[in-house]
């Protein structure tokens, strides 16, 4: 089968080495569902590291550090590039930082964040899988199954 | 260390240092000191679950101090039946008192008023996650008994899943340098997460489901209430019930010393012919629910530091 290059963006951001199953969740979360510059989201590419892998490209678009957090909870693995006239001009770190300041929702339905009109907080703890206690009902969960606000 | 001002909401929030200062301040109070430390001052009680012991005791540790008590303790006599947010009715009784204290059954709800509150809020209980007065009264409790809590092995049984107290007095005594044993039924077992953090601290724990394996080991048994409504399937708690009840047989060979407390209420799981014997100290356990409270009042208020 003929395999066919990705297209370039001139300006922009790509995502890439993103766990195949992640891909959809990747856009999901950055709200490029109605995105309406070039945007490019492909799963299942061949990986020589990780067998197979996603990778999202978005024309005109920079990612805040809250937005490659919530990347960071879902494809730790993930790279994030800053592309500017098809140049790769950067590369931002994709690292689940100390807190996690309102981009997940507490997965205890009695938590009061989940009861009340309220922002969220959690600390990571550490281990493996990575774990964060939420601030209010202090429960202990994995970053995984946490679900992006 | 600065009390002053300060909420109190979760024993992780506290030193080792922090906590042995709130110990020997309850001791202050314990030896009978009476003074009117909180004079002309005003605490709000908002119980929006029931109690019994919390509620009174922190009243009469109040009313000892010299101070006054408004309180909610039934919420449907309240604007919170009306629809108001907690975040309105901790805003409206932060105006009226100098002290919140607050119990409510959606964990994490003390954490958010302390944060809505200008005042210093202390929890008395938000569902099943802290209860940190009740921690400190039972360090207290075990320090009082036996004149230190390191290296002592202190056993906990019963419902060590859903209980509070259990976790965290747990996660409390990691300041210290004791052995723990947890005696359950699988299905009551201590929770993984709070194993893990004894593992990360290398504090030394044992697992069992069987009391006969820790009783004449142990320095304290911290005796929980199975409670029937945890149970899915009622068979499984029929399985389970009446199988930890301490009696006086059970505890033939512990240790003279040997102290049993209870958070209470109890049900049966501690028959009464123990209650008069040496190992019994769970009265006074609730008892000394009053020293550690106005210790905490007078601590926060800055009255004393």
């Amino acid at each position: 089968m003929k395999e066919f290059k990705i297209s370039a963006i001139k300006e922009g951001t790509v995502i890439d080495h993103i766990p195949a199953d992640q891909t959809f969740k990747v856009a999901q979360i950055l709200r490029l569902g109605q995105y309406d510059d070039v945007l490019t989201v492909a799963t299942n590419l061949k990986s020589g590291k990780m067998g197979k892998k996603g990778i999202v490209k978005i024309g005109g678009k920079f990612l805040t550090d809250k937005e490659v957090n919530k990347i960071a909870l879902i494809a730790p693995s993930a790279t994030v590039s800053i592309i500017k006239n098809y140049k790769v001009e950067g590369k931002q770190i994709v690292k689940i930082p100390d807190e996690l300041d309102n981009i997940a929702l507490c997965i205890n339905p009695n938590c009061i964040t989940n009861h009340t009109e309220m922002k969220t907080l959690f600390t990571v703890v550490g281990g493996k899988p990575v774990k964060a206690r939420c601030h209010y009902c202090e429960r202990c969960i994995d970053t995984s199954e946490l679900e992006i606000k | 260390m600065q009390f002053k001002g300060r909420d109190v909401i979760s024993i992780r929030d506290f030193t080792k240092k922090e906590i042995l200062h709130i110990l020997d301040t309850a001791k202050y109070f314990d030896s009978g000191n009476y003074k009117e430390h909180m004079q002309g001052k005003i605490m709000a009680s908002l119980f929006f679950e029931p109690s019994t012991r919390t509620q009174l005791s922190f009243g009469t540790a109040m009313k000892r101090l010299g101070g006054k008590v408004i309180s909610v303790s039934d919420p449907s006599t309240t604007s919170v039946a009306k629809g108001e947010t907690l975040f309105d009715t901790i805003s409206m009784v932060d105006r009226y008192a100098d002290i919140i204290v607050m119990r409510h059954p959606v964990e994490g709800a003390s954490r958010f008023a302390a944060e809505a509150a200008q005042k210093p809020v202390i929890n008395g209980g938000d569902g099943a996650n802290q209860h940190p007065t009740q921690t400190c009264l039972d360090l207290f409790t075990i320090q009082k008994a036996f004149g230190k809590i390191d290296g002592l092995k202190i056993g906990f049984v019963g419902d060590l899943k859903y209980g509070r107290t259990v976790h965290s007095l747990a996660t409390a005594l990691t300041h210290f340098k004791t052995e723990m044993m947890f005696v359950a039924p699988e299905t009551l077992a201590m929770p993984k997460e709070y194993l893990d953090e004894l593992d990360s601290k290398k504090i030394k724990y044992t697992v069992t489901e069987k009391i006969e394996d820790i009783i004449n080991d142990v320095d304290v048994l911290y005796v929980t209430r199975i409670q029937k409504e945890r149970f899915p399937d009622p068979m499984d708690y029929e399985k389970v019930k009446g199988v930890y009840i301490i009696k006086k047989k059970l505890l033939k060979n512990a240790k003279k010393t040997m102290r049993i407390m209870h958070p209470l209420p109890r049900v049966d799981e501690i028959a009464p012919e123990i209650d008069q014997t040496p190992h019994a100290i769970y009265f006074e356990q609730a008892g000394n629910g009053i020293p550690i409270r106005q210790a905490l009042i007078c601590l926060v208020s800055g009255v004393i530091e």
